[in-house]
């Protein structure tokens, strides 16, 4: 990649997300709600991506940071009186000392312990939490009450779609993406040329963590009642991955692509068809295997690279 | 005592889901997320048959088993092995797999929620028991008795005739099994086909004695994997340690501590196994 056509996608980066924070000036309170959504999967999902993308290992953790994050913001709030911004700052360390601990445990075995842990670690940590909310702390109600509007989360979220952006731009321009990526072609190769595999893996999914349990931290006001059970929920995981691999993890841009289509079709199912929500995420997953392997990005690059070919 | 008992007894069970999986995952190379669904799927038919007809759980089983057996064929046929020719290296195969079975268990889960959303309560055999003086639920005794049968059953068939060993070459080796003869695509085709009925059998026995509900599949899958993955992949003799291991580790945790915590115990022992011993209770290290 030439430095001309960088400087050009930070130019058009900046643009989009420029128009993206105009949003809350249009929309009204429910086109606002599911731009919050949109926001909120477009972090979570490009930065799955960041990690999952090159190396190919399916991290289905996505909901266990984020739970964490939104469970640290309503107990800190509610059995420690802490701030909600003191909380916003701990939640993200916390989630990423976790991703830390799992990568560390599990990333130096081969990617299907990884998938296998990170498969049942949401529902775990729910029912950890439970049991200590149920024995030692007490309380089983945990309220967020701040004065923030879903327009001023939607805003914080866009800032840090944007810092994840730039971080994503730069980690494909650094060592470090290199040896992802050829961490995803072949480990082995990878580990031939000298490459400490397990520590860039970590790395990445260290931040991912930490991204995830922030997202959840900053979305938690607009829950205003914390629930183990639904900071928690599995699903979450799925949908993100769902999102970014519809999309195409092959570009930073390409996750974007698959959220706002699939945040809308779940709206519309949840609201007319709820009860086939959880189908609905199954043929999502089928129709990305059989058809869409590289995402609606890599269907669309590999058409236009035919075309040129036909033409010249 | 009590623990011990009924925890070897729950782990008996666990040990048969894990013996589907292991064909599964040790021969056809499929790492089958959906697996706990066809396990859920026997628990559902367990339960329509018994409350529609007060039919034993024991012969539902027997129809279920040709069943599982034959849908699970049909997924491997259609859905599994364009995937199998389509991957370039194992990673890719597993990666596809996985996204492939998470599809069909998302998809098995929201079909069985639209036919029965609640959960799958009946009581069978629900007697007493006398085993050296203390007393336990008959169902679990008979869920043991049957999964050891069962599980014997294959083991003689795997070690004991022609096919069985064609199909434990399949899983030491696909490239060189195929080399001397072995008709791998069929064999693998045939090893999911059973695995899938075997875990069809464990969830028509499970029933007996744990209420299900339709989205509970999941639990049992990671549970499957964990006790593979601690007793070695494809190794049976592992396997079974570490399903009782398992039992009994829940059960203590379950009666002293909570309930609620089986689950945090099950990745407990994952963390120990993934930590000192990835390769297998009696595995190697590879070299």
């Amino acid at each position: 990649m030439s430095h001309g056509s960088d400087i050009k996608s930070l130019v058009w980066g900046a643009v989009l997300l420029l128009l993206a924070a105009c949003v809350p000036l249009v929309a009204n309170g429910y086109w606002m709600s599911i731009a919050l959504t949109i926001a909120m999967f477009t972090v979570l999902a490009t930065s799955w991506a960041l990690f999952s993308g090159p190396t190919h290992y399916i991290s289905l953790a996505t909901a266990a940071f984020f739970g964490v994050g939104g469970y640290l913001v309503g107990t800190g709030m509610s059995d420690y009186n802490m701030g909600f911004w003191t909380m916003v700052v701990i939640a993200p360390v916390v989630g990423a000392v976790l991703a830390f601990l799992i990568g560390i445990a599990t990333l130096r075995l081969s990617g299907v312990y990884f998938v296998i842990f990170t498969l049942g670690l949401a529902e775990m940590i729910r029912t950890l939490v439970s049991w200590i909310q149920n024995n030692f702390t007490g309380s089983r109600g945990l309220y967020v009450l701040t004065d923030l509007t879903e327009a001023d989360i939607y805003i914080y979220l866009v800032i840090l779609a944007a810092v994840v952006y730039l971080a994503g731009w730069w980690v494909n321009r650094s060592r470090i993406g290199f040896a992802l990526r050829i961490i995803g072609n072949d480990e082995m190769v990878a580990r031939h040329v000298g490459i400490n595999t397990a520590t860039s893996k970590v790395i990445l999914f260290t931040f991912s963590g930490f991204i995830a349990a922030l997202v959840g931290a900053l979305i938690a006001p607009r829950y205003t009642y914390i629930e183990p059970n639904g900071v928690f929920s599995p699903e979450i995981s799925f949908i993100v991955v769902i999102m970014a691999l519809l999309g195409g993890t092959g570009r930073l841009w390409g996750p974007i692509v698959g959220v706002i289509p699939f945040a809308l079709l779940q709206e519309f199912i949840n609201a007319n068809y709820s009860s086939y929500s959880t189908l609905v995420m199954g043929v999502a997953f089928l129709v990305i295997v059989y058809f869409l392997p590289k995402g609606v990005v890599g269907r669309i690059e590999q058409a236009l690279a035919t075309r040129r070919k036909s033409t010249w | 005592m009590d623990i011990i008992i009924t925890g070897l007894l729950l782990g008996g069970t666990y040990a048969l889901i894990a013996f589907g999986l292991n064909l599964q995952y040790g021969v056809a190379r499929i790492m089958n997320l959906a697996n706990g669904e066809f396990l859920v799927l026997g628990a559902l038919a367990a339960f329509w048959i018994f409350v529609a007809d007060s039919i034993s759980p024991v012969l539902t089983m027997l129809i279920v088993a040709p069943l599982s057996f034959f849908g699970n064929w049909v997924i491997y046929k259609l859905l599994l092995r364009p995937l199998v020719r389509r991957a370039k290296n194992q990673g890719q195969l597993e990666v596809d797999s996985i996204l492939a079975t998470f599809g069909m268990s998302f998809a098995l889960v929201g079909i069985m929620v639209s036919m029965h959303g609640e959960y799958f309560t009946y009581s069978y055999l629900a007697e007493p028991f006398e085993i050296v003086g203390e007393t336990f639920a008959l169902n679990r005794i008979v869920a043991f008795c049957f999964a050891v049968l069962i599980g014997g059953a294959l083991w003689l068939w795997l070690y004991y005739t022609r096919p069985g060993m064609a199909m434990r070459a399949v899983s030491v080796s696909t490239e060189a099994s195929g080399l001397v003869g072995i008709d791998v695509p069929r064999l693998s085709a045939l090893a999911f086909a059973l695995g899938g009925a075997v875990t069809t059998m464990g969830g028509t026995l499970i029933s007996t004695f744990i209420t299900l509900d339709a989205s509970v599949g999941v639990i049992f899958t990671m549970k499957a994997l964990i006790i593979i993955i601690m007793g070695g992949v494809g190794d049976i003799r592992g396997a079974i340690v570490a399903a009782l291991i398992l039992g009994l580790v829940e059960t203590t945790v379950a009666r002293l501590i909570d309930p609620g915590l089986t689950l945090a115990a099950a990745y407990a022992i994952f963390v120990l196994v993934l930590l000192f011993r990835p390769q297998g209770l009696f595995g190697r290290k590879p070299t």
